[in-house]
């Protein structure tokens, strides 16, 4: 990386703002502000995290009738910053992965989450998400989501109560809180 | 086993097999693969007691309704069984969409609930049932026809009834994914549910196998 | 940065030139879905002129998960789990046709207390389906309070099918012989307590949500579908009754103990969207009554389920069952060569069929009326894609 870098300098000057390059210089400027900041500020911010977790609106199969429980009034997730964003999936920095990913539905998964601002987290809620489930052998259902999107936190059950959703989500906010910003 | 006068004939053909098949059926659950074939025929003496159950006496309603369709489609008309509030009768594919024209316009069975089809590899057919209700005459309200008819399986084609009756549309557009049936005359002969880069046999043909069974 | 007179010289060079607007560059194809707030596991094409929908095309299935074919392989009874999660919210409902008609192959008779308690599982049932489609209804017309209360108030009706049935919401409670276990002791205490709380309710969300003239300006006549359609399209459930034609399984073809209920069939007839999203309610009202009387005629005691052989199964044959589902009728053709499995199982669903009134309402409407058009339809994808 160093010797293209001097290789690329020499030549021609106009080549460190050009767009290929620029890409490479924000990540390198982004590489070192984490590192200065992680240390004083990264608590802070990954507080700022926590309890503001934008789930996307995509429901994926049956376990969106337990999630949109979990929203209501009894089980309330909005107590730990889920609020379902009804808005773009440009704000939004986690998917639940609500059950069954079906061929069909797997592209648009994918293209859901590219979308996506970093940092983003996903939860594979359900049995159909982690692994099939149920649909293990159906011929349209994928065999878990994670061949289609990092998975953060697996919550099982089929479908899984409010209460394990909401379990999922304190362990995502654990995991969070433990990792550097990035 | 809409044509009940073929099933009698099977059990000629294993009579050894009831009392062992009997036992051994539980036992046959683990070896799954081959599952399909070996219960077929422990089933079949079974089937030779009910059907005259069935028989004897047909809903005297419903055979009226029966007879009224003969009386204008003569022999054309197969009857495969008639039961309390449940009617299925055959026709010939060339003959379905004039039936269906005569039930909606005369009987007045004015919806199609929903289009099943099955194949049958056995006897190189697919069958295709339209299931008829009415919404407007209330003495029918209880009843469900079933118009069927059977087409070849290598290459299935059936005139649609879209015409007669609208609420099939996407009924036939699954049918014809599903089991590949093309309805001559529909406008939309495509994919309907499953994913658009589906490249294999049409998934309810019985050739295709779903995964590990 | 270039200047605007390269551009334009720019443009040039390509070959680009102004263009009088045509009738095809007007249109707009717009894509709903999945991922949108207003729709769910389902995505539909429409084309607007202006603000005026003049095309729509249905694009299901993406949550099509192959019940039909993974029936072939399960016996009877291993088909119960799967097959109610199409619609896990009412899922009492979706194996109850398919109970019927699996006993109809096989030759059981349901002893009468199970039967009883069927029909109320179904009833509750109904309520708990019902109440979350209003939850949504109300999300997608931005009333969060109509969100919140019958989330909130379904939570009961759950906690009394969890004492039932053991499990929140995909029960697997009907089986084929009748259901799986017996009353809990207080049980027709607890549902009469819950059902008179209820049916108090009931009256405050006419108030809130029903009687709200923001609601109704967004609801009445929108999306008219007139009886003749509703009837050739063969639409079904609440959306049919809402057109004028007073059909429910229930009345029509009673199965189980339902001719011993007194209810009547609530319809509407005017056909608009207030009307489709009012008979729900209606019916929900109508539940209230009917699990009422379950309750008071039902047998004290008694089996509840009959002694079924450890792999069912009948002669061939095939059967073709339907009961009253929230959703309209749900019926089950099952097709039997005499092996503990079925044939051929197809599932016919209300949802399905009311999908095909969607393109037929939302033409000729506006954009913003297509919510509440659409989630009137009482439409579940996930169970029109089984």
């Amino acid at each position: 990386m160093r010797k293209k870098q001097q290789g690329g300098t020499a030549p021609v000057k106009k080549e460190l703002v050009s767009p290929t390059t620029f890409n490479v210089y924000v990540s390198k400027l982004s590489d070192v502000l984490v590192k200065a900041l992680d240390a004083p500020l990264g608590y802070a911010i990954n507080w700022g995290r926590i309890w503001s977790l934008w789930p996307v609106h995509l429901e994926t199969a049956c376990c969106s009738v337990e999630f949109g429980a979990a929203s209501g009034p009894r089980y309330d997730v909005e107590r730990f910053g889920i609020i379902e964003a009804f808005g773009s999936l440009r704000q939004c920095d986690l998917i639940v992965v609500q059950g069954t990913v079906t061929r069909k539905m797997a592209p648009r998964l994918r293209m859901v989450y590219d979308q996506m601002p970093e940092p983003k987290y996903v939860i594979a809620m359900g049995a159909c998400a982690i692994t099939g489930g149920l649909y293990i052998d159906s011929y349209n259902v994928l065999p878990g989501v994670d061949s289609i999107v990092p998975v953060d936190v697996y919550v099982p059950g089929c479908p899984p109560r409010p209460e394990t959703l909401i379990q999922g989500t304190m362990l995502l906010q654990e995991k969070i809180k433990r990792s550097k910003i990035k | 086993m809409s044509d009940n006068k073929e099933e009698p004939k099977k059990p000629a053909a294993a009579p050894t097999k009831p009392s062992t098949a009997k036992t051994t059926a539980p036992a046959a659950k683990p070896t799954t693969p081959a599952a399909a074939k070996p219960p077929a025929p422990a089933a079949k003496p079974a089937a030779a007691a009910p059907p005259p159950k069935k028989e004897p006496e047909p809903p005297a309603f419903e055979k009226g309704l029966v007879d009224e369709i003969k009386k204008k489609f003569g022999d054309s008309i197969k009857t495969v069984f008639i039961r309390p509030r449940r009617i299925k009768i055959q026709v010939e594919p060339h003959d379905i969409t004039e039936v269906a024209t005569f039930l909606r316009d005369s009987m007045g069975l004015d919806h199609a609930e929903s289009v099943t089809g099955t194949d049958y590899p056995k006897d190189g057919q697919i069958e295709v049932t339209y299931h008829l209700g009415s919404y407007s005459r209330e003495d029918l309200g209880a009843h469900v026809l079933s118009l069927t008819t059977r087409t070849n399986r290598d290459d299935p084609k059936l005139p649609t009834l879209i015409n007669v009756y609208k609420s099939v549309e996407y009924h036939e557009r699954e049918t014809f994914e599903m089991l590949g049936v093309y309805f001559e005359g529909h406008p939309r002969n495509e994919r309907f549910l499953l994913p658009e880069d589906w490249a294999d046999i049409p998934p309810l043909r019985k050739d295709f196998r779903i995964k590990g069974r | 940065m270039t200047s605007l007179d390269e551009k334009f010289e720019e443009s040039k060079r390509l070959g680009l030139q102004i263009v009088k607007e045509s009738e095809e560059d007007r249109l707009m194809t717009l894509s709903v879905g999945p991922q949108h707030p207003g729709s769910g596991h389902f995505r539909f094409t429409i084309k607007v002129d202006g603000d005026y929908i003049v095309y729509c095309d249905p694009d299901p299935g993406y949550v099509h998960r192959g019940e039909e074919k993974m029936s072939e392989y399960r016996n009877f009874i291993q088909n119960i789990p799967h097959l109610e999660r199409p619609v896990i919210h009412d899922s009492t409902n979706i194996t109850y046709s398919y109970s019927l008609a699996v006993e109809e192959l096989v030759g059981i008779e349901v002893p009468r207390r199970g039967q009883y308690i069927r029909a109320i599982a179904s009833e509750l049932n109904r309520q708990v389906y019902t109440l979350y489609w209003l939850a949504i209804y109300g999300i997608f017309l931005g009333h969060s309070t109509m969100f919140m209360w019958p989330t909130g108030d379904r939570e009961l009706f759950i906690d009394l099918l969890e004492a039932l049935t053991g499990a929140r919401v995909t029960h697997a409670f009907n089986i084929p012989g009748g259901v799986r276990n017996d009353m809990p002791d207080g049980f027709k205490d607890r549902c009469l307590r819950q059902v008179k709380y209820f049916e108090k309710r009931l009256k405050e969300y006419e108030d809130i949500f029903y009687n709200m003239p923001l609601f109704r300006q967004r609801t009445e006549g929108v999306g008219v579908l007139t009886k003749e359609d509703a009837i050739k399209l063969g639409v079904a459930g609440s959306v049919l009754r809402a057109s004028g034609v007073p059909y429910d399984i229930r009345k029509a073809e009673p199965y189980d103990i339902y001719n011993e209920i007194d209810f009547k069939v609530q319809y509407m007839k005017t056909g608009d969207s207030f009307a489709r999203s009012y008979v729900p309610f209606l019916d929900m009202k109508e539940s209230c009554n009917i699990i009422r009387q379950l309750l008071d005629k039902m047998p004290q005691s008694g089996e509840v389920r009959a002694k079924l052989q450890p792999n069912p199964k009948g002669p061939p044959g095939e059967a073709y069952r339907r009961v009253e589902s929230g959703r309209g009728a749900l019926g089950y053709h099952i097709i039997s060569d005499g092996t503990p499995k079925p044939y051929r199982v197809k599932i016919s669903v209300g949802s399905f069929r009311n999908m095909l009134a969607l393109p037929f309402l939302l033409v000729g409407q506006k954009l913003a009326d297509m919510p509440s058009v659409y989630w009137s339809l009482n439409y579940w994808p996930v169970e029109a894609d089984r």
